[in-house]
């Protein structure tokens, strides 16, 4: 899919863009101790608390953790969409190819959403607009970034329709939104974040509304255009399974905290982190019939009144006076990987 | 804020087993109904409803309490039409009565009218509307079209005409011809609010439990529908006392020797144009002000009982 | 789109039968218990039976239903309609054998100017402030929109019109003329309806008869459009990189106009109520005023002609808007 279809003498987005020196060498994407905080009649809470991890080029990074966790916040953090009261990001940087997007500002890092980060939302039925339909919902990216006219843009949504698997998309290019099947309405969602052929995808939760057939559908669909298109890609779930089959490198997070960073491979077989030992042994597996099921004890922390010390000690079975006192930082595990725990050592071993 | 954005903000009191729907759903009520409560009466401008409707409602069952004596004993026409002063605080109306006594005094008849226009409208709304709602098909349909017949005339229109053929006008009279215009709202909103509630699995867990309609429309159905019901009975409240104001404004509605603030207001205004202003301005104020604190005290209704606030 | 059109006809011409012979019913109930409106025009002497008889036969109130009081006069009700089908609507008793066509269509024209002004003044305005509201919520603009739009609704319309005509136009023009401002300027506070300005004069009416939709609209509009921002499509047109002017007053606004255009249609309502009372005070020859006049001079004829016609018009206009409800709202079109 090229932009050779689309001739136009004004392109807002490149007009924009090509005042900023992106450096090709660095990384794609590169979070750095990220904290975002949200004032609240409670009190602040801190719903990122430090946040880093490194996404690189046709890369899968994929975020893991329980509703709550702050990775949606991390995820529209770093498109810049956060409700601004009550949210404020308090401190880090976010690079993209080295330029630190915090510190740009807005009317610029309008033009670096969609054009070279997009996002996937997980429930499309309200993350699209009722009132317009899908084509113009589609075109309107096209109108409004690269100055095309009504018709081209809606020969690329066709396009685009067509490229995530939508039949008839001449068709149903005039539909609307609560017209398409819930794993469709989806499709429709990739195609918005695609239009531009950006340089990394964020999916918040893209499968947890779909069934499973469904949801392994559009897995596919995603994973091929990401191949193709070479893209990074960051995958945001709380299913373990989906993350297992399309992740390259994991990062997990708890109570606002990145705990533990692994490749896929590390971290199922041998997790670094208790947090991360619970959620694989709450998996109920086939060849474990018959035995009871695992849980996490207890309850995700309060984030605006947070136990003092590392945030999961009050569910953790291998903690100590020690994890009362301090927040463990990330250790470096051998593997490349990190951990945020004081005994990781003895998590690896168990 | 939606839910990928939620994360765990007040401590979640649920770490018993579950529960049965019927219990859940009386928890949830429970809740939404204290919650709203804890709301309500934080809110000064509450408070100062209440009060003040409480006030009006004295001065309408016990005239006796706020001043001395019918005002329309004492009305001479030397009086007429003279300022406040030290002992008449209010004035004099253009007959020469106290101004404040017929103030006070008028209240009774149009708070009575409100009144008894609300409760026919909730009653004989709440009926059609949970019967529509309940019963699909023909049921609904008939009721819905008899609604629409009774929409199809425009309140103030509808009133004037009814009126102007009814024999004799009292609180009865004028309260059944409001309440004949205006039960429709009251009806429709009751049946989205019903047709809303029947869908949710708390009552189909109750059918499956072998409860009977009845039973369902009493204790699960009603309960869960009410709010919206709540406010707009506390707001008709208010428009029905400037309703009659209005309609015995323009000679429809009462007439003397009854006295109501309606009436006030339009013998006072032809001479307020030429200069006493007092005759329009006390009158007006009472029937504001009235109006206000039930059209306010509605409306906190609505956000202390609008669960989506939580 | 066809089906749901369709539907909304399928439904509406009951309606309005309905609704017709509800008014029918009551009317006929009126003179039943109330006794003949043309006895009634000659109070204590009446001349002879023959006489009146005859009188009774030219307006058409010679039907013996008349004399049974519960009688639904079905009989009478189809004839009428029969009449108003060929445009016939009687004459009017009180105003001596003038058609009551004509009387109408004298009338209307004054009603239709106040009416207008008093729309164009309530949507502008009201959806602006609405809009402005809603963006700075629970500021200074919020807090104040809140308060004054809260006051109109709770004032009755005939208490703003008193109000307005004495202590506001009574008073500004006095001023106006002390300092010699233009005539026109003056004009435009005039008191009471001025046929030599035809529109000028209708303006101060215009904004009372206007004022209470006003505050509805606004109160409407802040509401939905603070829910409409919060939504989750907001999210993504922000994420699509639009500016705020476009997710704002393209995305969300387009969706919080629903509701207000489903106002509307009651609004045609209140407003033909209002019109009674505006037309009222400001002394304004139109149609509410004719139907104020016939009430308090039992011209039961016009009475019944006005008021179905202006029954006729808040049906039709009601079709209107559950259309453009559909056309605005593809989730409904299309179910």
């Amino acid at each position: 899919m090229t932009d050779a279809v689309i001739e136009s003498k004004k392109n807002p987005d490149k007009g924009a863009l090509s005042r900023v020196h992106f450096d090709q060498t660095a990384p794609l994407l590169e979070v750095e101790d990220l904290k975002v905080e949200f004032h609240t009649r409670y009190g602040i809470a801190e719903a990122v608390n430090g946040v880093s991890f490194t996404l690189q080029e046709g890369e899968t990074l994929g975020i893991l953790g329980e509703s709550g966790c702050g990775k949606s916040v991390t995820a529209q953090a770093i498109m810049g969409i956060l409700d601004t009261p009550p949210a404020q990001v308090a401190g880090g940087s976010i690079r993209f190819r080295g330029v630190d997007l915090l510190t740009m500002d807005e009317r610029t890092r309008r033009h670096v959403r969609q054009n070279k980060i997009a996002i996937i939302f997980q429930d499309a039925l309200s993350s699209l607009n009722p009132v317009f339909t899908v084509g113009w919902q589609l075109g309107e990216i096209y109108r409004k970034h690269t100055g095309a006219t009504r018709a081209q843009a809606k020969a690329k949504a066709i396009e685009l329709l067509e490229l995530v698997g939508i039949p008839s998309a001449k068709q149903r290019v005039n539909s609307f939104p609560h017209q398409f099947s819930g794993g469709q309405r989806q499709r429709v969602m990739i195609a918005m974040a695609l239009a531009l052929e950006p340089d990394v995808i964020i999916a918040d939760e893209p499968t947890t509304a779909l069934d499973v057939t469904v949801q392994a559908q559009v897995m596919r669909l995603l994973g091929d255009l990401q191949k193709s298109m070479q893209m990074g890609l960051i995958l945001i779930t709380h299913d373990m399974g989906v993350m297992a089959d399309v992740a390259d490198h994991l990062c997990v997070m708890y109570a606002g905290h990145a705990v533990e960073q692994a490749s896929v491979y590390q971290l199922y077989e041998r997790p670094a982190h208790p947090y991360t030992k619970g959620l694989l042994e709450s998996i109920p597996r086939v060849d474990l019939k018959g035995q009871e099921l695992v849980a996490i004890k207890g309850l995700p922390p309060v984030l605006t009144n947070p136990p003092p010390g590392c945030a999961f000690h009050p569910r953790c079975r291998f903690a100590r006076d020690r994890c009362k006192e301090e927040h463990p930082p990330l250790y470096d595990v051998p593997g490349g990987r990190r951990s945020a725990c004081y005994y990781w050592e003895e998590v690896l071993e168990s | 804020m939606t839910e990928s954005t939620d994360f765990a903000m007040e401590p979640d009191p649920r770490t018993e087993p579950p529960e049965s729907p019927e219990q859940q759903k009386r928890e949830i009520n429970r809740s939404l109904w204290a919650d709203g409560w804890r709301e309500l009466r934080s809110k000064p401008q509450f408070w100062l409803s209440v009060v003040w409707v409480l006030i009006v409602s004295s001065m309408a069952v016990f005239p006796s309490l706020w001043t001395s004596g019918d005002p329309l004993d004492n009305c001479l026409l030397e009086q007429g039409s003279e300022g406040p002063s030290a002992a008449h605080p209010f004035g004099f109306t253009y007959q020469g009565c106290d101004m404040w006594g017929s103030v006070v005094y008028g209240t009774s008849k149009s708070l009575a009218v409100a009144l008894l226009a609300t409760v026919m409208t909730t009653g004989f709304g709440m009926l059609i509307g949970v019967l529509a709602g309940f019963y699909p098909g023909m049921v609904d349909t008939v009721l819905s079209r008899f609604t629409d017949i009774f929409f199809g005339l425009p309140f103030l229109l509808g009133a004037v005409v009814f009126l102007a053929i009814v024999p004799e006008r009292n609180v009865l009279t004028i309260a059944m011809v409001i309440a004949l215009l205006g039960w429709t709202t009251i009806a429709r909103i009751m049946r989205g609010s019903v047709l809303t509630t029947k869908n949710r699995d708390f009552v189909e867990a109750a059918r499956g439990l072998g409860a009977t309609n009845g039973r369902i429309i009493r204790r699960h159905i009603l309960p869960n529908s009410m709010a919206p019901i709540i406010v707009l009975t506390t707001i008709n409240l208010g428009v029905y006392v400037g309703l009659e104001a209005t309609l015995t404004f323009l000679g429809v509605g009462f007439q003397r020797p009854n006295t109501t603030w309606g009436l006030l207001i339009a013998e006072g205004q032809p001479y307020a144009m030429q200069g006493d202003a007092h005759l329009l301005l006390i009158p007006c104020a009472f029937l504001v002000v009235t109006v206000l604190a039930f059209i306010l005290l509605g409306d906190m209704l609505r956000d202390a009982l609008d669960p989506r606030g939580r | 789109m066809g089906r749901y059109l369709a539907r909304r006809l399928l439904q509406f011409i009951p309606v309005v039968i309905g609704t017709m012979f509800l008014l029918h019913y009551i009317t006929t109930l009126g003179i039943q218990f109330n006794g003949d409106p043309v006895r009634a025009l000659f109070g204590d002497r009446p001349p002879p039976d023959a006489v009146l008889a005859s009188i009774r036969d030219r307006y058409g109130l010679d039907d013996p239903c008349l004399q049974q009081p519960g009688n639904p006069c079905i009989g009478l009700f189809i004839d009428r309609i029969g009449e108003y089908l060929r445009g016939d609507f009687g004459t009017s008793i009180r105003f001596t054998d003038r058609p009551i066509t004509e009387l109408v269509a004298e009338r209307a024209p004054v009603t239709i100017r106040l009416t207008i002004i008093a729309v164009v003044f309530e949507t502008i305005v009201g959806i602006l402030i609405g809009t402005m509201a809603a963006l700075r919520k629970d500021g200074f603009v919020d807090n104040s929109v809140r308060i004054v739009t809260t006051l109109l609704v709770s004032t009755p319309i005939f208490v703003f019109g008193v109000l307005v005509q004495v202590f506001g136009a009574l008073a500004l023009r006095s001023w106006l003329l002390g300092i010699d401002a233009p005539l026109w300027l003056s004009d435009m506070f005039s008191p009471v309806y001025n046929v030599a300005n035809p529109w000028l004069s209708l303006i101060v009416p215009g904004i009372v008869l206007g004022a209470f939709s006003l505050a509805s609209i606004a109160r409407l509009t802040r509401t939905s459009l603070i829910e409409n921002l919060r939504a989750d499509y907001v999210r993504t047109a922000r994420a699509k990189g639009l500016p705020a002017r476009r997710t704002i007053g393209v995305h969300a606004l387009r969706n919080s106009l629903i509701p207000v255009v489903t106002y509307i249609g009651i609004d045609i309502g209140v407003l033909m109520g209002g019109a009674v009372v505006t037309e009222t005070i400001f002394g304004i020859p139109g149609i509410g005023q004719l139907v104020l006049l016939s009430v308090r001079g039992q011209d039961a004829l016009v009475i019944i002609a006005v008021v179905t016609m202006l029954v006729l018009v808040f049906l039709v206009a009601n079709l209107i808007v559950d259309v453009l409800y559909a056309v605005l709202d593809p989730r409904i079109r299309y179910d």
